[in-house]
């Protein structure tokens, strides 16, 4: 940071204020030609990088089935008891899959504990941040808008294996 | 000319004067929040119409329809009357400012100006001194404490910086030797603008002039963060506008006093050495005329966006202790000029 000028300390050209003025017209106006920050954002939108928190969405594998197991861990970390999962038997592999998954995404705060805590990688965040809704059922996600294809969601399990 | 072709030149003149001031009222709102959105890296209003150009009249529309609100505790006749004092003293004197030199029109020698006044800067003086009323009737009607301290700061404000704004005149006075502004301007052809001769008196009259407007950095009437909206706080709806408009006309004739008094109004140096046909330079010197205005104006915009706020008391102090005595020794100066140049 600049030092701190006392009164008596400036030059005669400071003093006078015209030149100092000028120069701060100046920077304005290199300002004004400067490239333009605004997204204009219906038609222009952001692109958040791997690191970004949107919504929590389920990870759908290659072969269409989801990769929880319904293990609840991601219902017990949550601080805001956004998540309700209710598991069930199946004859595959994993022994157990979720029958319904609800994210309240009202009561959501994008912490990431469910993503950090889960024991599959099978609950991600999403780059998602557009979340409109009209009423509070609504904002109650069930399993057929939670389950994204791991395609789209490579970017963040990536950055999860490099980083968590 | 018989009387009759008089009244409906005047009419006309009154017509195009009026709409073209109304219009580049709305276009300077416009250009405000894109400048300040420039500043600021931003993009500024781009949606209502080709890049925003309808945004003015949207604007507009949006404060018709808003409720008009007189508080309880104002009174009431007063109250309505402040904004038409200001809206009226800030059109009024768009009369006496010529945009360019005498025209042959249909036969007809047309000056370019509303109204040829013999005593025109003393008319501007007058009537921009009237303004204050507007603004200080508007804070006391309100009934409202924020409000009467706007009022009372501005009537201050402009009062001092009237005496600075005053003296700076008379040096261009001494100039000219006339008090027509046709006649000022003529006297400073061929490149002896006032603003070369007496940069001084330029600079008074110029810082003097944004405090007149109460733009900032001298815009303590209506400081937003300690007089929530100053004199016009308890406005709204068209009453609102009113001041809105007239803050912005009182700017577009402060650029347009500056243009003629000091930046040679429509003269263009040695235009008429270049041997062009006599309407392509009137049409030339009405455009100089219209771009140093503009440019005038788009300074008044940018200070706006690159200076803080004064202290009331500094802006007493560079008001008394400062501009007035340059707006005084400008006059010696021009004195000294006269005497030893005998321009």
């Amino acid at each position: 940071m600049a030092q701190k000028k006392r009164k008596k300390d400036l030059s005669f050209w400071e003093r006078i204020y015209i030149v100092e003025i000028i120069k701060g017209m100046i920077l304005t106006l290199k300002n004004m030609l400067r490239p333009k920050f605004t997204m204009e954002y219906p038609e222009v939108k952001f692109e958040p990088p791997a690191s970004y928190r949107g919504r929590p969405v389920l990870v759908l594998e290659e072969n269409g089935v989801e990769r929880c197991v319904a293990c609840g861990l991601c219902s017990r970390v949550c601080p805001a008891l956004a998540i309700e999962v209710q598991a069930s038997e199946t004859n595959l592999e994993k022994e157990r899959y979720p029958e319904k998954f609800e994210i309240n995404m009202l009561r959501c705060i994008f912490c990431g504990f469910c993503e950090e805590v889960c024991p599959e990688e099978a609950i991600v965040m999403s780059k998602d941040y557009e979340l409109v809704f009209t009423n509070r059922n609504d904002a109650i996600f069930g399993k057929d808008k939670l389950l994204i294809p791991v395609e789209q969601l490579r970017d963040r399990i990536e950055f999860l294996r490099k980083f968590k | 000319m018989t009387i009759w072709e008089i009244i409906i030149t005047s009419v006309i003149k009154i017509a195009i004067a009026l709409t073209s001031l109304l219009l580049s009222v709305a276009y300077m709102v416009y250009f405000e929040r894109k400048i300040s959105a420039w500043a600021q890296n931003r993009l500024g209003p781009n949606r209502v119409g080709y890049r925003g150009l309808l945004q003015p009249f949207a604007d507009v529309f949006k404060l018709l329809f808003k409720e008009d609100i007189v508080p309880d505790a104002a009174n009431k006749t007063l109250h309505t009357m402040a904004p038409f004092i200001s809206l009226f003293v800030a059109f009024a004197t768009y009369a006496v400012v010529p945009i360019g030199p005498e025209v042959n029109l249909f036969g007809y020698q047309i000056k370019l100006v509303v109204a040829d006044v013999n005593i025109g800067i003393l008319y501007v003086l007058a009537l921009t001194s009237l303004g204050v009323y507007g603004i200080t009737l508007a804070g006391w009607s309100s009934g409202s404490k924020y409000s009467l301290l706007g009022g009372i700061r501005s009537s201050a404000q402009m009062i001092s910086y009237e005496v600075s704004i005053g003296f700076s005149i008379g040096g261009v006075l001494l100039m000219a030797g006339s008090l027509r502004p046709i006649d000022i301007v003529n006297a400073q052809y061929g490149g002896m603008w006032n603003a070369i001769l007496q940069p001084i008196g330029f600079i008074t009259f110029v810082v003097s002039a944004f405090a007149e407007t109460n733009r900032l950095p001298f815009d303590l009437p209506e400081a937003e963060p300690e007089l929530v909206g100053g004199y016009h706080t308890e406005y709204s709806s068209f009453k609102f506008a009113g001041f809105f408009l007239a803050e912005y006309a009182n700017m577009i004739i402060a650029s347009l006093l500056i243009v003629t008094l000091y930046l040679g109004g429509w003269q263009i140096p040695y235009v008429d050495k270049l041997g062009l046909s006599e309407g392509l330079t009137v049409v030339l010197q009405i455009a100089s005329f219209l771009l140093k205005t503009a440019f005038m104006l788009f300074v008044f915009i940018w200070v706006r966006w690159s200076i803080p706020r004064f202290r009331y008391d500094q802006l007493m102090n560079l008001g008394w202790k400062v501009m007035f005595p340059l707006a005084l020794l400008n006059i010696v100066w021009v004195a000294m000029l006269i005497m030893i140049f005998k321009l």
